[in-house]
């Protein structure tokens, strides 16, 4: 069978684990009947355990779905620590559902699905060594990737059943009363973590803080947590931020991001009141700059800003620009520390960032999205999983979800070194072409022709030349060369999920 | 072309492509480290063929480390390896260019 | 001079030679003029490696409408031959000569860039020069060196090597280059060529670029050097004609085109005779605003 963006799924998968490929990115307005965990009931004077070895004893068993986030990124302790327990008391066959999962995972995942410890994945992505040895076949079950938004539909429907939840906190009192802005190694927002804390069977806090009782403010809270457990260290707090909130000197990247905001202040979307989401990355902090001057020199204010936060988002809110910011996770410790301080800055939940199946998500709400691509075809699909070998190395984050705001943006060079970014058709299609709006590259923009209103509007912008994006892949081909189709096998390694909890794309086995 | 020692031309940078060009007894032997091998191997093999054909050079030794170059700039690190390696560096072989 | 003239020239942004990435970059930027260096960023033993990635870019890559040029090496130096010959083979729009201190450097360059055309084919005069000057020898002699080609398009004052020959170096305020700028920019105009101002690079100081940019724009020059792609729409922003200015200049090309359609040889506006300097600048002033999209295809204003 085939999904509506023309990938042939593998009917023998499809059935087997009672899936539907891919049709539309509506949602509609279906009823959805959620699940509600297990209570291990308690008055929580006995939350206390010395020894992670001693939880994962009473808490851990083969066969069980294990879940952990991702928010402390490359500063995680608490993922090694336990699994390392874990592998070590000879668990087998366990679902590793993390929120994501970061480099400094990656070793132990391996070694986990080496020892048979780990045997099913659910994430949003992976890379580097993991995902090369996913993709070269190491793990027998395909991974299943889903967004953020995503996971926290399957977790509400129990499409992912989480029996215990490992999370790491920068503070908890004993009863379990948590948040991610208080003590060494902070990230702020809680986000992703607010989903596991709501609907694991069990959930393990892990702390090197434990504070009064009660911690306030709460963002995890002692009526979730079954077990609290303090370790040397959660984190460390250098490798937390992701790097990314130094300002671009790249000319290339300036470039991009001057066109990106001629795009948004020329679109009917850019009035008072708007709102928006940029990410994170160099490009993406710098039309946060030049949105900036614009949303000045024009006397605009936005309602509110969504998604990862960088205090260079922050700075807006701090200076009036953004009246509201919606916070599901901060990607360095300016924006962690403002949501300290700020209570214009609110935490959310990935369900309330971004869950298709929802009472409404401020995904819905949304006006303009700058997402990135490692390719984009001609068809506007777009692939931030493969890499040009094929080989997985991204994650699909928030892309899809953010996607459905009303204008889609998606912001990169033509070209990286030798390799297209504009190609003919994506390796893996992760977020569909319908819910994307425009290309920015360097040379130039293409709109999606479904998109005739924004054809009208954008298409005489001096200085901002429009391209059809089949023009602009060819210009990418004359530059690079056509480069050798990439062989795979027949082996599926992972399955790409709509938001919406469809197949919309399969990742295969790479044939070295 | 003779090659009469070895040369090194290019750098490691990113777009870039450093090659070292020696001597060989026979053929023409092309050892190619490169991220984008998969897809563009055959393509930056077949560049550096053509220009020591192109030079006459018949027999030589080729390490490639490339960084994602361009064939103009591979097709310009072996002109400049080979004129290197052949001491003809200040009388450039114009018809090749 | 070069036929030319009327090319506009803000903008000459320097890309070094023997960096591919740069090179195969350079194009994406909007830069009028695209200048590729084989001189001072490229290290002795790289010399024969820039000339040829220059050389195969030039071949493959598309730059656009830029004009392009090369810095070769001085005429002091193993590498000009090879650099000559080789530019003008890749049919390289300007040859740019570094340390112009007379004349017969210029009568040089014209001669060696008439025989490389001959060699490879290449049509007489196709490829055009420039100068840089360099020194308080070639800043006295800058009219003579302005005047010395029919290939010449420009002359380019280049700071650093010119304070450090005037005992000087560069002040933020840039009064010890004021003589060389004047003199420079007489040498242009008296002999019809372009005026190109020096490099600006301090890439922190953005209030000190524009002031140093309003400054020679003020002068009359026609564009300045650069060292960094992120310099150039500040001098596009510096070099944007008025509302006022295009407005003018749009009722004097009205008042020409009347004048053609009316088959009268004398121009006038609101009553007056508009004169050739009035008129050189009017198309002047709309080139800028074309290329500052001020303008649409008709020559409107666009409000912003």
């Amino acid at each position: 069978m085939k999904s509506k963006v023309n990938r042939e799924l593998p009917d023998d998968l499809m059935q087997k684990l009672d899936y539907k490929p891919f049709e539309t990115t509506e949602i509609g307005h279906p009823e959805i009947q959620r699940v509600a965990p297990k209570v291990h009931v308690s008055t929580g004077d006995d939350k206390i355990v010395d020894s992670i070895k001693q939880v994962v004893a009473d808490t851990v068993k083969d066969g069980m779905t294990i879940s952990f986030h991702h928010h402390f990124r490359n500063g995680d302790f608490v993922f090694n620590q336990v699994m390392r327990v874990i592998i070590d008391a000879g668990i087998k066959n366990l679902t590793l559902a993390p929120s994501s999962l970061t480099g400094v995972m990656n070793d132990m995942v391996i070694e986990a699905i080496k020892a048979g410890t780990i045997t099913n994945i659910t994430s949003s992505g992976m890379r580097g060594s993991l995902g090369d040895f996913v993709s070269h076949g190491g793990l027998k079950n395909p991974v299943i990737f889903r967004s953020h938004g995503n996971r926290a539909r399957a977790i509400e429907h129990g499409d992912i059943k989480i029996d215990v939840a490992f999370l790491g906190v920068p503070s908890a009192d004993r009863l379990g009363n948590a948040n991610g802005m208080e003590g060494n190694a902070v990230f702020g927002s809680l986000g992703y973590a607010l989903m596991d804390a709501q609907y694991a069977d069990q959930v393990v806090l892990l702390t090197d803080n434990i504070v009064d009782y009660p911690n306030t403010p709460a963002s995890i809270k002692q009526t979730q947590v079954d077990y609290v457990v303090k370790v040397d260290k959660v984190g460390d707090p250098d490798k937390i931020g992701s790097g990314a909130t130094r300002f671009t000197k790249d000319p290339k990247e300036l470039k991009i991001a001057s066109m990106v905001n001629d795009v948004i202040t020329h679109s009917p979307y850019f009035k008072d009141g708007f709102s928006f989401q940029t990410g994170s990355g160099g490009a993406a902090l710098a039309v946060t700059r030049y949105l900036r001057q614009s949303m000045i020199d024009n006397q605009i204010t936005a309602s509110f800003a969504l998604g990862g936060i960088t205090k260079p988002t922050t700075d807006l809110l701090n200076e009036g620009l953004v009246k509201k910011v919606m916070d599901v996770q901060d990607f360095d410790k300016g924006a962690a520390d403002s949501m300290h301080t700020n209570g214009n800055q609110q935490e959310i939940d990935a369900s309330w960032y971004a869950d298709p199946d929802n009472k409404g998500a401020m995904v819905d709400q949304l006006d303009v999205v700058i997402l990135s691509a490692l390719e984009i075809d001609t068809k506007f699909n777009v692939n931030v999983m493969t890499g040009s070998d094929g080989v997985i190395r991204g994650a699909i984050g928030g892309h899809q979800d953010a996607a459905t705001g009303k204008l889609t943006i998606i912001s990169a060079p033509l070209v990286r070194g030798r390799i297209a970014t504009v190609v003919p058709d994506v390796t893996t299609v992760v977020t569909p072409g319908d819910s994307v709006d425009v290309l920015v590259t360097e040379f130039g923009i293409a709109i999606n022709p479904k998109r005739t209103d924004l054809i009208a509007v954008l298409s005489n912008i001096p200085g901002l030349p429009v391209y059809k994006i089949e023009d602009l892949q060819k210009m990418a081909e004359k530059r690079v060369g056509t480069p050798k189709p990439l062989e795979f096998t027949d082996r599926t390694v992972a399955l790409i999920e709509y938001r919406d909890g469809t197949v919309i794309d399969t990742v295969k086995e790479v044939k070295d | 072309m003779e090659i009469k020692k070895t040369a090194i031309a290019g750098t490691l940078e990113s777009s870039d492509i450093q090659l070292m060009i020696s001597q060989a007894d026979s053929g023409i032997a092309i050892d190619l480290q490169s991220d984008v091998k998969k897809v563009f191997g055959d393509q930056i093999e077949a560049v550096i063929t053509t220009t020591l054909n192109e030079m006459g050079v018949t027999s030589a030794k080729v390490k490639a480390v490339d960084k994602g170059a361009l064939d103009c700039v591979i097709k310009a690190r072996t002109i400049a390896a080979v004129q290197r390696a052949a001491e003809t560096t200040a009388t450039p072989a114009w018809e090749v260019l | 001079m070069a036929e030319n003239e009327e090319r506009l020239r803000r903008t000459m942004m320097f890309v070094p030679g023997n960096n591919p990435a740069m090179v195969k970059d350079a194009g994406i930027y909007g830069a009028d003029s695209i200048m590729f260096d084989l001189e001072d960023s490229v290290s002795l033993p790289e010399k024969d490696a820039a000339r040829l990635l220059v050389y195969e870019a030039l071949q493959t890559q598309d730059y656009g409408t830029a004009e392009m040029v090369v810095r070769v090496n001085g005429q002091d130096t193993p590498f000009y031959d090879n650099d000559v010959k080789a530019m003008v083979k890749a049919g390289i729009d300007v040859i740019r000569l570094p340390k112009a201190e007379s004349p017969e450097m210029v009568q040089k360059l014209d001669a060696d860039i008439a025989a490389a055309e001959k060699e490879f084919g290449r049509e007489a005069g196709s490829t055009h020069l420039m100068a840089a000057i360099e020194s308080a020898k070639g800043v006295l002699r800058a009219a003579d060196i302005a005047a010395a080609s029919d290939r010449m398009i420009g002359i380019a004052l280049s700071a650093e090597d010119y304070t450090t020959d005037m005992k000087t170096h560069r002040y933020p305020d840039g009064r010890e280059l004021e003589f060389a700028r004047n003199m420079v920019l007489h040498a242009a105009r008296a002999a019809g060529v372009a005026a190109f101002d020096t490099v600006f690079t301090n890439m922190d100081d953005t209030e000190g670029f524009y002031r140093e940019t309003e400054y020679i724009h003020q002068l009359g020059f026609d564009g300045k050097s650069l060292v960094n792609p992120r310099q150039i729409p500040m001098v596009n922003k510096v070099y944007e004609p008025t509302e006022a200015e295009i407005k003018n200049a749009r009722n004097v090309i009205n008042a020409i085109q009347e004048a053609k359609l009316k088959g009268s040889g004398v121009i006038s506006m609101n009553g007056q005779m508009v004169d050739r300097p009035v008129v050189l600048r009017a198309q002047r002033v709309m080139k800028l605003a074309k290329a500052s999209n001020l303008v649409d295809e008709e020559g409107n204003y666009l409000e912003k």
